[in-house]
């Protein structure tokens, strides 16, 4: 069942580096990050590939396979032709660091600039209650392993350097609409979602919910709400409150 | 020589999963500045991988749980080799951590009144695990992250500097820990680290430091855990004066995937189980039932039908023996593979498809759903998948007081998490780790804190030693210099080897003798390491760095294991099959001496009476001597 591919690897620092090609066995089950582990160990020691879990959970080992942004553990040999060479190249928008692993910072410090949970004022830890309905909407966005593949594919930003300074990308977005339909949050971000972390930059082109590994709905269900109810206060700027509770009516 | 960047913080905590930012949370709360380092990104610790959840005994769906009925499943799950005192503490404080993270933002999953909602779970009596499906290490993780980045924005809204009060060391791995003065005035002073991403050097002073660093498991060849577990933080420990307990405890779990021989040993959670799943081998008999223990024969159910019962009316039925702990059904599978009744890829099946409906499952256990979907091409709603051990957790780690977490031995060391002994005995029940994080990390951020005020009252100043650094960096660019040809990457395969066919779920002292032979061939070729490349985010010369604490590691639990002559727990010995009462009263400490490790023995401290009275005799004496039971019975009346 074993068989011998060829990869392509981007290789280099800073900007300057090109692809490089190493052929080695490829065994039934593997994956791509398999097939890198295999090169690093027993041809490139030095070989700079980011992971820890192996198994999608970590959102450590982005890069591009063939040109399409994934999960390297998570994308098998077998989903690729065989016979073909296989291309790895690091992400596109973030800067390279060495080879495949790149410098997510950006994703970082703008995470930074959402303001945290805040509960109500004197409810006491053991004393929330919220139903499994109110809490499942909040709870897919959880799901994000901050893989930063949207991030990545993200249109607004890629190739666009200039924009990164007023786009905070889905991921982040994603999190003031998280917090916005969290049951008890009392803070309202939505005013930041449009001024400072660039909403409307994102023209709904769901190619970050294409690539997102935990199949989140990024545009359908966090980016298009908060749009909505962005645009529904800039009408009336009391409908925030009513928005909060809305949340709760429209569960049942 | 290389430069280094100088920096200087209260409290370095080394490791951002769980108990690493509690530590740093309680910490920073109480008014110290923190370093945080990590040897990967910020929220990418192994604890983002844990799934079936956090054991708290909220009693949230069986209104009968209380902390004494976890403390009392923690010992028996630890066959009553535990730190008495860390069980009672975890237990006791369990569900005010869970309830802290809740206020922080973590949405688990709820019971229908709007409470967190429960899951059962190997050897817990009740349904006690507080879980978000499968993914709740995901959950745990980033609320402590956001929790953290919560205290950064306080701090940026005083100082107009995010990282004035915290800073999180993403990609940087410490090598070394420092220490300054002599006798009873040796304390830490500091640690040294390299930036993954450009290998350069910083230096940073601390009076106090905070070993959070995690487990052991990449010293085995079939194992769960990832390349971060190379055991740093126990080595770390060893070599600056601390001690390691129980290392000889290693637990193996028992459903780890087979197939594809690449994920194999990759983790299935223990929610199949709790939730449904049964275990059957290839001639399709349910054959946990053979296999329970006697000292559990009173909590388990003797047929499936009394076993099924129990999913719906768990008072008056005794549980599936699928739920026994860990290391109960880990043996079994073995026993029952060796017996040649495995299925085709050498593991047992594991199966819920039978007894949940298709979209239950998949809201139960969804990335138990996609794992096997997109990694072996297995639908485990319509087919049972095959499993077998994985090497998962070590409960062995540094010795500390149990109440402040200060590592037994060297002034200003803490350790929490599982890089830290003793709460778990000889085996850890399924989600007493997350709740261990969170309960020792807080304790640990705390003291630590409060050490740092009571060594500036006594004058004691970090400074480090500038010759002890010069020789850490000159240590840690050996592998450039060198020209033996020795591959980081064959060495560290053969070692797992040597781990996972030698020292293994089934030990004989024939086999672990040749693993100390082989691992001291080891530590003579990685001498000749030889690391390509340049400095910047080079895997070969940071695997040659970690090589000589996982082979140090590696060579505690042998010889703890060789020295332990009985089974139990997570140690079990072909030639000593049996639980011994005397080894019940020993821990075994390793320490280096001299650049020697040395194992002693060092007997357990025993149960407070009132914490005995919650057992009853007849249990206590399966593990007890009678001596023991006697001057117990004496305590109470
Ligand atoms: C697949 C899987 C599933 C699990 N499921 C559960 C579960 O459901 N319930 C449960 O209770 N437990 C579970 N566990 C166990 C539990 O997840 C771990 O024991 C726990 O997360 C360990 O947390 P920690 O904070 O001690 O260490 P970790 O989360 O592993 O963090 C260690 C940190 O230390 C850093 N570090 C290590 N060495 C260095 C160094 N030299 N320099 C700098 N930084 C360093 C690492 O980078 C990392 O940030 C599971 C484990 C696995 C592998
Ligand atoms: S939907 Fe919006 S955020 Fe997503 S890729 Fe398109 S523009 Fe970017
Ligand atoms: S939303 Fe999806 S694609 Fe984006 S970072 Fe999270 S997991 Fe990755
Ligand atoms: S290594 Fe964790 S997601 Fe791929």
């Amino acid at each position: 069942m074993s068989y011998t591919a060829l990869f392509r690897i981007w290789r280099g620092d800073k900007g300057e580096g090109s692809l490089q090609d190493y052929s080695t066995q490829v065994n039934e089950g593997e994956v791509v990050l398999d097939v890198l582990h295999r090169i690093q160990a027993e041809q490139e020691n030095d070989l700079a590939i980011r992971w820890n879990c192996k198994a999608g959970k970590c959102g450590s080992c982005s890069a591009e396979v063939n040109g399409k942004p994934r999960l390297m553990c998570l994308t098998r040999m077998n989903s690729l032709p065989e016979g073909e060479p296989v291309t790895i190249t690091p992400l596109r928008t973030f800067p390279v660091i060495r080879d495949l692993v790149t410098d997510v910072t950006y994703n970082y410090v703008k995470a930074r600039e959402v303001p945290a949970f805040r509960p109500p004022e004197g409810l006491k830890p053991g004393e929330y209650r919220m139903t499994q309905e109110d809490v499942s909407r909040s709870q897919e966005f959880r799901k994000c392993i901050e893989c930063f593949l949207c991030q990545n594919t993200c249109h607004a930003v890629r190739d666009h350097e200039e924009n990164k300074k007023y786009f905070a990308g889905p991921r982040v977005l994603m999190r003031v609409t998280e917090l916005d339909m969290h049951p008890l949050d009392t803070l309202d971000r939505q005013e930041l979602a449009q001024e400072e972390l660039g909403l409307g930059y994102c023209n709904i082109t769901k190619c970050c919910t294409q690539v997102c590994p935990e199949h989140i709905k990024i545009t359908d269900n966090a980016l298009i709400p908060l749009k909505e109810r962005v645009a529904d206060r800039k009408y009336d700027p009391l409908l925030w409150l009513g928005s909060k509770i809305k949340v709760r009516k429209d569960a049942d | 020589m290389s430069d280094y960047v100088k920096l200087s913080y209260d409290v370095v905590v080394i490791g951002a999963g769980g108990a690493g930012l509690r530590a740093a949370i309680s910490a920073r709360e109480a008014g110290k500045t923190v370093a945080v380092m990590s040897k990967s990104l910020f929220g990418k610790a192994h604890t983002v991988m844990a799934e079936g959840g956090i054991a708290a005994s909220m009693a949230n769906v069986n209104p009968k749980d209380n902390w004494q009925v976890h403390f009392r499943d923690t010992m028996r799950g630890g066959k009553f080799l535990n730190n008495y005192r860390m069980a009672e503490l975890h237990a006791k404080e369990a569900p005010d951590c869970v309830w802290e993270l809740e206020s922080w933002g973590a949405l688990f999953d709820r019971t229908k009144d709007g409470r967190i909602s429960q899951r059962n779970f190997g050897g817990h009596e009740y349904p006690r695990l507080a879980h978000v499906g499968d993914r709740t290490g995901l959950e745990m993780i980033r609320t402590l992250q956001q929790k953290v980045v919560a205290l950064q924005q306080q701090d940026f809204k005083a100082t107009g500097d995010y990282e004035s009060g915290i800073r999180v060391f993403a990609e940087c791995t410490v090598t070394k820990i420092f220490m300054t003065g002599e006798g009873d005035n040796r304390r830490v002073s500091g640690v040294l680290a390299y930036w993954r991403t450009t290998g350069e050097f910083i230096v940073i002073e601390t009076s106090a430091v905070v070993i959070a660093t995690g487990g052991i498991g990449k010293s085995f060849k079939v194992t769960s855990n990832s390349w971060e577990y190379t055991g740093d933080g126990h080595a770390l420990a060893l070599e600056c004066g601390g001690s390691l307990i129980n290392m000889e405890f290693v637990q193996f779990h028992p459903t780890g995937m087979v197939w594809p021989p690449s994920v194999r040993g990759l983790l299935v959670t223990e929610s199949v189980r709790g939730d449904g799943g049964v275990l059957t081998n290839s001639e399709g008999r349910r054959f946990m039932f053979d296999y329970i223990p006697e000292v559990f024969k009173s909590q388990y159910a003797d047929t499936e039908e009394e076993a099924d019962r129990w999913y719906t009316d768990p008072d008056n039925n005794k549980r599936p023996p699928e739920l026994l702990p860990r290391d109960e059904v880990a043996r079994a599978i073995n026993a029952e593979v060796k017996a040649g009744r495995g299925s085709p890829h050498g593991g047992v099946y594991l199966d819920v498809s039978k007894r949940l409906a298709p979209d239950v499952i998949k809201a139960k256990l969804p990335s138990m759903w996609h794992q096997f979907k997109e990694l072996a091409d297995v639908d485990i709603t319509q087919e049972p998948m095959e499993v077998g051990p994985t090497c998962h957790y070590v409960m062995g780690g540094v010795e500390v007081d149990p109440d402040t977490t200060a590592a037994v031995g060297v002034n200003g060391l803490f350790c929490a998490g599982e890089a830290a002994g003793g709460l778990h005995g000889s085996n850890r029940l399924g989600g007493n780790s997350l709740s261990d994080l969170l309960v020792f990390g807080r304790r640990a951020g705390i003291y630590a804190a409060e050490y740092v005020d009571a060594a500036a009252t006594k004058g004691w100043r970090p400074a480090i030693n500038e010759n002890d650094v010069t020789d850490a960096l000159e240590w840690a660019l050996k592998p450039f210099t060198m020209t033996g040809g020795e591959n980081p990457y064959t060495i560290q395969h053969e070692l797992q080897e040597v781990m996972n066919d030698l020292v293994g779920i089934i030990r004989t002292e024939h086999e672990m003798t040749l693993a100390l032979k082989s691992i001291e061939d080891l530590t003579m070729r990685i001498a000749f390491l030889n690391t390509t490349g340049g400095r910047s985010y080079n895997p070969g010369w940071n695997l040659a760095l970690d090589l000589p604490k996982q082979l140090l590691v590696s060579k505690c639990i042998a010889l703890a294991a060789l020295t332990r002559q009985e089974s139990r727990g997570g140690h079990t010995r072909d030639d000593f099959p049996m639980m011994d009462p005397y080894w019940r009263k020993v821990n075994l400490v390793c320490t280096v001496d001299d650049g020697e490790l040395v194992v002693e023995k060092k007997s357990l401290v025993s149960m407070t009476n009132d914490l005995q009275t919650l057992f009853d005799e007849v249990e206590l004496g399966k593990y007890m001597t009678a001596a023991e039971l006697d001057t117990a019975g004496q305590g109470q009346k």
